[in-house]
């Protein structure tokens, strides 16, 4: 496996298992994820991409019964060390889920509230600004800067996916997970994001799940196979689409099963 | 099905025949009749006791004065010539007022007939004149017309509830005290006004001076302890074993503990106040603050109850999505859980006020059914509350007491009302989902 050497990566995974109670989810990962660049992770149903997501950002810690294994770092810093905060290392990497979920409140203080909970602002002015900003970024601006007071769930299901988004990148993460931002949303507002998650890509390091194999080829520079629950392969995502060196990686961007 | 319906590879299709579809909706038709009934009977039902208690109540609220005009002879109100308030308040006024019936009713001399007629006003009659006299002194002297209280027997009498065609012996009223009734009548002296003392007045052995105010201020003051300990507590005993204890075995225990506590007779309660806070902690009988506890206590287990399946009800996106934007656990309760519980955590905490507010068998336990005639001013006063003056009123033999009665568990209703419709208004104010 062509592993880039440590400390060009923002994150590391080594030997990263997850048990779901006795049931294991995650067998021996050991994955990085290169700085300023998209990550696809892809795989069949079940195999355990969103569980591995959920471990970057320790997600995983508000499942009952769920223990996480091995070793995952940050700029060098194990994430799982007990000493660290893990409130601090979720603002410090954002998340978007598969299911667009706004708070039921309106549309800015969805975007508002997280650079209000970690002091990010000390004026309503610098809020406002952080609210455009990032509205503007994941392109919904231009669609609800009339109505910044109405509820964010009202918006239609790829407005509030983009509202998310603008979320999630208002508190300036530095890494951002996405799974499967796309799954519930149409073409137009697919490429929208795609297009978004291109942009994304200059300040922030981005993993994103897929199960659109035209879709991790178009936004992704690396990309990961999983497996019932291992890595099979991974590496620049023109070699694994183009010359997949195990035959399962093959298979299943083949379409051969999966 | 019809033999085309049935393709040759054998695949079942729906059965989409007329019979079927009628059948359901005969069901469906069955089913709303049903429900209909339902709430038909409950609103008819609710109406019946409603009519019922209103009807028999409403005559409380107003009362029979007599008109006599008082003497207000010096040398009984300031015999020592002094007119300090103090000597003033003392008087002699029911005096003065069987001194102006013997005035009115000059042909009555027999001591019997005289007691029976002294006992047509109530013998709180000379309040009213106190009253007068301490507000305006230059009234000695003089002969003043004052309308006062009559007996709860007149009372009745002109409400009609003690029937004139009775024999004699079989009413509490004799002949000569309707002949004197008939005759203030006719002369305009009795007239019907709103009866404020029983608004403003506690409990008494004479109906006519009895007032709800005592028990309203005990219930108020109970409650406000109720709220002030179950609400708190139940809500963060709920918010913290739902969100925050780790799932063992020792929160499963007490897990099992409170949903059993829901169903403990409220009486356990009653006896475990006398025990323990009366009995070991030396608290005041009769006081709202150890009957707030004690109906607190009993109020917790529904308020915890309710509260955790409000939290389970909100929705784990949004937990998910504050935690995944780097907020604290507290943050994720007390900005997004916590508001989108509130319509569910104040049903809860209102169907547990409610029984806390009729609840009157563990308050017994703790003496909060003494006869208490003083409105209590604080938690710590002695005092008693709504269903218990209703108990005490119902118990007593005097024909008055049965519109009190009545009358107080409309003051109750009213209150179970406007504490509801303060529940309603905090769950509109959460309830705009967005
Ligand atoms: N909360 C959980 N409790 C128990 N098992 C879980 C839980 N979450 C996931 N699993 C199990 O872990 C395995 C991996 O799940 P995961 O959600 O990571 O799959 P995935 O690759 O994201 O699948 P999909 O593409 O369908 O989203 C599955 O077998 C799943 O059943
Ligand atoms: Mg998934």
């Amino acid at each position: 496996m062509n592993a880039i050497s440590p400390t060009l990566a923002k994150m590391h995974g080594r030997k990263v298992t997850v048990h779901y109670g006795s049931k294991q989810a995650l067998f021996d990962v050991d994955l990085d994820v290169p700085e300023r660049m998209v990550t696809a992770l892809i795989g069949p149903s079940g195999c355990g991409k969103s569980t591995f997501l959920r471990c970057l950002n320790r997600m995983n810690d508000v499942i009952d019964g769920c223990k996480v294994g091995g070793e995952i770092t940050l700029d060098g810093q194990d994430i799982y060390d007990t000493k660290l905060d893990v409130v601090m290392l979720r603002a410090r990497i954002g998340m978007v889920f598969q299911k667009p979920n706004p708070f039921p409140k309106s549309i800015y203080d969805n975007v508002a509230y997280g650079p209000r909970i970690h002091g990010m602002a000390s004026t309503k002015g610098e809020l406002d600004e952080i609210v455009r900003a990032s509205l503007e970024k994941a392109g919904l601006w231009k669609e609800v800067k009339e109505r910044l007071d109405q509820p964010g769930t009202g918006l239609s299901g790829g407005q509030q996916q983009r509202l998310c988004i603008a979320r999630a990148i208002a508190v300036s993460p530095e890494v951002i997970l996405m799974d499967e931002p796309c799954s519930a949303l149409d073409p137009i507002a697919t490429a929208k994001i795609e297009e978004l998650i291109d942009e994304l890509r200059e300040n922030f390091t981005i993993v994103i799940v897929t199960h659109s194999m035209q879709q991790a080829a178009r936004v992704s520079q690396k990309t990961a196979f999983f497996h019932l629950g291992q890595l099979i392969e991974w590496g620049d995502t023109e070699q694994i689409f183009t010359s997949p060196k195990d035959e399962r990686t093959q298979g299943y961007i083949t379409g051969r099963f999966g | 099905m019809s033999e085309m319906a049935q393709p040759a590879t054998g695949i079942k299709r729906p059965d989409l025949s007329q019979k079927r579809i009628r059948g359901r909706y005969a069901a469906e038709r069955r089913f709303k009749l049903y429900g209909q009934l339902a709430v038909g009977l409950a609103i008819a039902m609710l109406a019946v006791l409603l009519i019922s208690v209103c009807s028999k109540g409403y005559s409380a609220f107003y009362r029979t004065e007599i008109a006599l005009d008082v003497m207000l002879d010096p040398a009984v109100i300031t015999p020592d010539g002094k007119s300090d308030a103090e000597t003033l308040g003392a008087a002699d006024y029911q005096g003065l007022i069987k001194e102006a019936l013997k005035t009115a009713f000059p042909d009555v001399t027999s001591r019997g007939d005289r007691k029976n007629l002294y006992n047509l006003v109530s013998n709180g009659a000379g309040n009213t004149v106190r009253q007068a006299v301490l507000a305006n002194p230059s009234l000695i002297g003089s002969t003043q017309r004052f309308w006062v209280v009559a007996a709860d027997d007149m009372d009745m009498l002109a409400k009609g509830f003690i029937k004139r065609d009775l024999p004699e012996g079989e009413r509490v009223v004799s002949d000569t005290q309707i002949a004197w009734y008939d005759k203030l009548d006719e002369s305009g002296q009795l007239r019907t006004a709103f009866n404020a003392v029983f608004f403003s007045a506690g409990d008494s052995r004479e109906p006519e001076q009895a007032g709800i105010l005592g028990a309203l201020m005990g219930s108020i003051f109970t409650m406000l302890v109720t709220v002030l300990l179950a609400l708190p507590l139940g809500v963060m005993s709920a918010i913290y074993l739902e969100e925050f204890a780790p799932k063992n075995r020792i929160t499963e225990i007490i897990e099992v503990n409170i949903n059993n506590l829901a169903a403990v007779p409220s009486i356990v309660f009653g006896l475990l106040g006398l025990a323990v806070l009366l009995g070991v902690f030396g608290l005041p009988r009769s006081a709202p603050l150890v009957g707030g506890m004690v109906l607190a206590l009993m109020t917790l287990p529904t308020i915890i109850i309710a509260t955790r399946a409000a939290l389970k009800a909100v929705p784990p996106s949004i937990r998910e999505a504050a935690y995944g934007i780097g907020a604290s656990p507290l943050q994720v309760v007390s900005h997004h859980v916590l508001p989108l519980a509130t319509p569910g955590i104040m049903t809860g905490a209102i169907i547990g006020l409610a029984r806390a507010l009729g609840e009157s068998a563990p308050l017994l336990m703790i003496g909060m059914v003494a006869f208490i005639v003083d409105v209590p001013h604080g938690p710590t006063d002695p005092a008693t509350v709504l269903p218990v003056q209703i108990y005490l009123w119902a118990d007593s033999p005097e024909r008055a007491f049965i519109e009190k009665t009545s009358a107080g568990i409309m003051v109750l209703l009213a209150f179970l009302i406007s504490m509801n419709a303060i529940a309603i208004f905090v769950r509109r104010k959460f309830e705009r989902r967005w």
